[in-house]
Formats: C-alpha cells, sequence, structure tokens
C-alpha cells in the first residue's frame, strides 16, 4: 500500500504536466481554430494533410535536420577528442575542464547574445576574417549562412557538455589494456585508435543519440539571435510550432506540427532506453 | 628537449587554445560592458583593454532594469524546483527500487515513457492547463512562481537517477531494520536517503542549473516584468536596448555572475568524472 504512497506526489505532477497534456496534444492536432479559437472543428487528419503540403513547414524539416549535421557530428567527435586529450598525466588538469565546462553552465539566452555581438556586421569575427584575407559575413543576415551561425553556438554551449561524458567513461577503461599495448609496442594516437575507440563506442553511440535529440529541439539559440530569419533560413520545427502556438493561436496546426517532431524524437529516444541505455533502465 | 616533453607542450598548446575560445565570447562581452560613451566600440582594429575605462553601463543598467529582481526570481523559482525534484524524485525512486506491488511494470514503464516526449511538443497543451489552473502571475506572485516551477517539480531522469542510486544499498542494511520494527517511511528517511547524500547532491546541482538558465517555459507564461527570470529578463533586455550594447553587455555581465559563482564553488561536483548518471536527453 505505502508503494503507491510514494508514488503519488510525483504522479500528480507527471499527471497534471506530462501525461494530460500529451494527450491533448494528439487531440489538438485533429482540430481547426482557425476560423474561432472558442468554437474548434473535428476535421481529422486535415492538419497533418496542410502540413504536408506547407512549403513553410517542410522547410523547417528540412532546417532541423540540417541544423542536426551541422552540429551532431562535432558534438560527437570533438568533445572525444578534447576528452582523450585532457585524460593524461598533466598539469592544470582541472582547470581546463573548468574554462571548458564553463559555457554549460552559462544561459543559452547569455551565450546567444555574446555570440550576435561576435558576429555583429563589424564585429570582432568579421574582424579576423577580413584579417586573414576574406570578405566579411553576414553571419546572421546571409541566410546561406546564419544556420552556420547558429550551430557554432550550439556546439559552444554543448563542447564541455558531452567531454565530460566522455571524461567519465574514459575513467572505466581498463589500465591493463594500455599496459598491454605498450608491451606491444603500440603508441601514440593508435593505441586510442586499437582500446579507447572501441571501448567508448558505446557512449559515442549515446553521445550521438542525446546530442541529435537536443538538436531536434533547437529553440532559445534561434529565438535570441535570428528569430528565425532571415528568410526563414533558420526556422525550425520548434519554432514553428511555437509561433503556430502562441503567435498564431493556430492550436491544430501547431499540435499537428507537435505530433510530427514528437515522432522523430521517439525513434531516437527508444534507441537511448532500449539499446544504449537498457541497463539504465530494466524494471 | 625529448619527443615525450613536447608532446605535452603540444597538449598544452591546444587545451590553452580552447580555454580561450571559450572564454572569448564572455570576455568580448565584458569588455565592452567596461567602455565608456566616449570610445566606439566598432572601432577597427578592435580594441580588448577599455580606453575609456568605466563602471558607469553597469550603474545605468542596475538602474534601468530590476536586474537585482530578476536574480532574487531566478533563485527563488530554481531552489524550491530543485527541493520539489529531490522529494519527489527520491519519494517515487524508493518503490520502483526496492517494493513489489501490482501495477510496478505499469508505473515503471510509464514514467519511462516521459523520457521520450520532449516538452516542447507538450508545451501548448502545458500552457492551458496551467492557465486553467491560474497558475499565471496575473493572478498574484505565488501564483506566478507556482507556474514557473510544478511543470517542472520533478522528471523521469531525476526517478531513473535516484532509483540508480537506492539499487546499490545492500538489502541487508533495510532488513535488519525492519527486524527492528521500522516502517518502510521510517527506513527510507533515516536509513536510505542518508546514504544517497552524494546522488542528491548531483541532482540537486544539474537541476539547479536546468532551472536557473531555462528560457522556453518562463518566456511562454510570464508576462508581469516583476516575475521575470534572468534570462527572460535578459533577453527582453536585449531587445528593448539592442540599440546599445554596452548596456546589453553590462546586463549580460551582471546576470551570469551568480550562476558563475555557483558553478566555481561546486566544480568538484562537475568535474570528478561520476556525473554519468545525470546525462540527459
Amino acid at each position: 500500500m505505502s508503494a503507491y504512497l510514494f508514488l503519488l506526489p510525483a504522479g500528480i505532477i507527471l499527471l497534471l504536466f506530462f501525461f494530460f497534456p500529451f494527450f491533448e496534444t494528439i487531440e489538438l492536432s485533429f482540430f481547426d481554430y482557425g476560423n474561432n479559437i472558442y468554437k474548434p472543428t473535428f476535421v481529422g487528419f486535415d492538419n497533418y494533410i496542410s502540413l504536408i503540403n506547407s512549403p513553410l513547414f517542410l522547410k523547417t524539416i528540412l532546417n532541423t535536420f540540417y541544423f542536426l549535421i551541422l552540429c551532431v557530428p562535432f558534438l560527437v567527435i570533438f568533445p572525444l577528442f578534447l576528452a582523450i586529450l585532457i585524460n593524461q598525466n598533466i598539469k592544470f588538469k582541472n582547470t581546463y575542464k573548468v574554462l571548458i565546462y564553463l559555457p554549460v553552465v552559462v544561459s543559452i539566452v547569455v551565450v546567444a547574445i555574446a555570440f550576435k555581438w561576435l558576429y555583429a556586421p563589424s564585429g570582432l569575427l568579421n574582424f579576423f576574417i577580413e584579417k586573414i584575407g576574406f570578405e566579411p559575413v553576414g553571419w546572421l543576415t546571409n541566410p546561406k549562412v546564419a544556420m552556420f551561425s547558429v550551430a557554432l553556438v550550439t556546439i559552444f554551449k554543448g563542447v564541455g557538455y558531452y567531454m565530460m561524458i566522455y571524461l567519465s567513461a574514459l575513467m572505466s577503461v581498463p589500465k591493463e589494456l594500455y599496459e598491454a599495448a605498450d608491451v606491444d609496442g603500440i603508441v601514440g594516437f593508435k593505441k586510442h585508435w586499437a582500446i579507447t575507440i572501441p571501448h567508448l563506442m558505446p557512449m559515442i553511440a549515446l553521445v550521438s543519440t542525446i546530442s541529435s535529440i537536443s538538436a531536434l529541439k533547437v529553440f532559445v539559440e534561434i529565438y535570441v539571435m535570428t528569430h528565425g530569419g532571415p528568410m526563414d533560413s533558420t526556422k525550425t520545427i520548434v519554432y514553428y510550432i511555437y509561433e503556430r502556438a502562441f503567435e498564431n493561436l493556430d492550436l491544430g496546426l501547431a499540435s499537428a506540427g507537435a505530433v510530427i517532431l514528437l515522432f522523430v524524437v521517439m525513434g531516437f529516444s527508444m534507441l537511448n532506453i532500449f539499446v544504449f541505455e537498457k541497463d539504465k533502465y530494466k524494471v | 628537449m625529448n619527443l615525450a616533453n613536447s608532446k605535452k607542450i603540444f597538449t598544452h598548446l591546444i587545451l590553452i587554445l580552447i580555454c580561450i575560445l571559450s572564454l572569448i565570447p564572455f570576455l568580448w562581452l565584458l569588455s565592452t560592458a567596461l567602455k565608456g560613451r566616449s570610445e566606439n566600440i566598432f572601432a577597427y582594429p578592435p580594441v580588448f583593454i577599455p580606453r575609456d575605462f568605466t563602471l558607469d553601463n553597469f550603474v545605468e543598467v542596475l538602474k534601468l532594469v530590476p536586474i537585482a529582481k530578476y536574480v532574487l526570481n531566478s533563485f527563488i523559482v530554481a531552489s524550491i524546483t530543485v527541493i520539489l525534484n529531490v522529494i519527489l524524485s527520491a519519494l517515487a525512486a524508493y518503490p520502483l527500487a526496492r517494493m513489489e506491488f501490482k501495477g510496478k511494470k505499469v508505473a515503471f514503464f510509464a514514467i519511462l515513457a516521459t523520457i521520450m516526449v520532449p516538452f516542447q511538443t507538450i508545451m501548448l497543451p502545458v500552457y492551458i492547463i496551467t492557465l486553467k489552473l491560474h497558475l499565471i502571475d496575473s493572478y498574484g506572485e505565488i501564483f506566478g512562481y507556482l507556474g514557473l516551477i510544478l511543470p517542472f517539480a520533478v522528471n523521469a531522469f531525476g526517478i531513473f537517477l535516484m532509483r540508480q542510486a537506492f539499487l546499490t544499498i545492500p538489502r541487508e542494511i533495510e532488513e535488519s531494520a525492519i527486524v527492528d520494527g521500522c516502517n518502510s517511511f521510517q527506513i527510507f528517511i533515516k536509513l536510505l536517503l542518508p546514504m544517497v547524500k552524494p546522488t542528491i547532491a548531483l541532482l540537486a546541482i544539474f537541476t539547479f542549473i536546468g532551472s536557473w538558465g531555462e528560457f522556453l517555459w518562463p518566456s511562454i507564461v510570464l508576462t508581469n516584468e516583476q516575475l521575470f527570470t534572468l534570462p527572460v529578463g535578459i533577453n527582453n533586455l536585449s531587445s528593448a536596448f539592442s540599440s546599445d550594447y554596452r548596456l546589453v553587455a553590462a546586463g549580460s555581465i551582471v546576470s551570469i555572475i551568480p550562476i558563475i559563482v555557483f558553478f566555481l564553488a561546486l566544480q568538484k561536483y562537475f568535474i570528478q568524472g561520476s556525473n554519468d548518471g545525470a546525462v540527459k536527453g
């Protein structure tokens, strides 16, 4: 009996702010609020059909995956490289860790504001670009570049986080393996290629899925820096949902977009739960 | 110089470079915030050490914008969110780790399922229900705070993190307590909670950082500037004073001081490498 009492408080919160809204999202996606927000009409799959036929929505999907491809490979590989580099017997190890982790704890809003300033037309970044002999770049004003600029902010904010994950995984690699490699005369980077990387494969897979999931959910960087522009070039799925829901009050369309995003994210999450982290989630 | 030494120097050089890169955006903001009215902040070439050094921008931005109130709001919201997360996660995790009861599997998988659903996909109905429950700042400060806090009062990551911690405690310890006549609540409070203190600290710290930096939800529910949390307030400042980047920079710098102090004070929890349980998707 007491088991239920222990579960009750968390159960109430999850019921109110998770399960109920979850089913409501699905329900809302079958209604049209376009004409009158107080008198929705049931329209079946119409919202989904109009989304699929909407060039803007398709563009936000492409944009989101473009963003994912820009940041995920980098966020999987570079922090691993850093973790291996820092995981040596070197001085100032902790200082390096602290400084590289610092952007993780700072609010993404401030990070985005700081980058907006670096990206200014006659800002610091363009100064260096011109210094090495290139034309100044319209970091946030050129539709071809803007998404790259946003991804750079996400990368900046994420590197330290994933590096720490790799560092804790590195602690579990048995030292004897490296000693055996020394005996065999395997040195330097080859040693990591032969021992570290295979040992960290489960972690690399996990970092790939969690960084993909957070890429699919990207919003704040874009909201603060570009508002989805220029020319919708940085408008992502979540931004689209946000706009429909809270600016156009088109609740049906917003919810249908949310359900579509949900399916995409669920694919990645299931990989995590049932493959990469299955030990943690055993009954 | 031998090979091992030059390799070490090379390693340090790369790491120093990365550290500089991770500080530059903030240092450049700081430099801008310290430049006086007479100094061109768009100077070519850029000037790092302010020539017309001043603290006026900080004084002015603190006069124009209630940053202290934002800090207080963020602190209230983050602290209560932490307390609720620790209590509710620990409570829910205990039966999942230790008891056998009807519907355990259902409860387990229901909680697990929440991991797969990102907040962004349900934020609209969460907003609707928050409105219906009157948990919105137009009904008063307390309601405003509750609206910011309650939707994030517990989550599956916290529950599973605590569950993992309880699972590592040997069962014999509880069995002897049961023999001594303790009920499950007493065992939970007196015996188990003290044994998972490190995990509680981990959960508390990461929840605090997350709540402190949260932007999306507060920006949806907040209407009254008196209840703005730091990220919302600073974003508001940056659009209101976009023509004066000295002030935006000064406000941003002020806003990150508390969390940086918090981070540096508790750095060992972040860098000891035992935070793999706190991995969030």
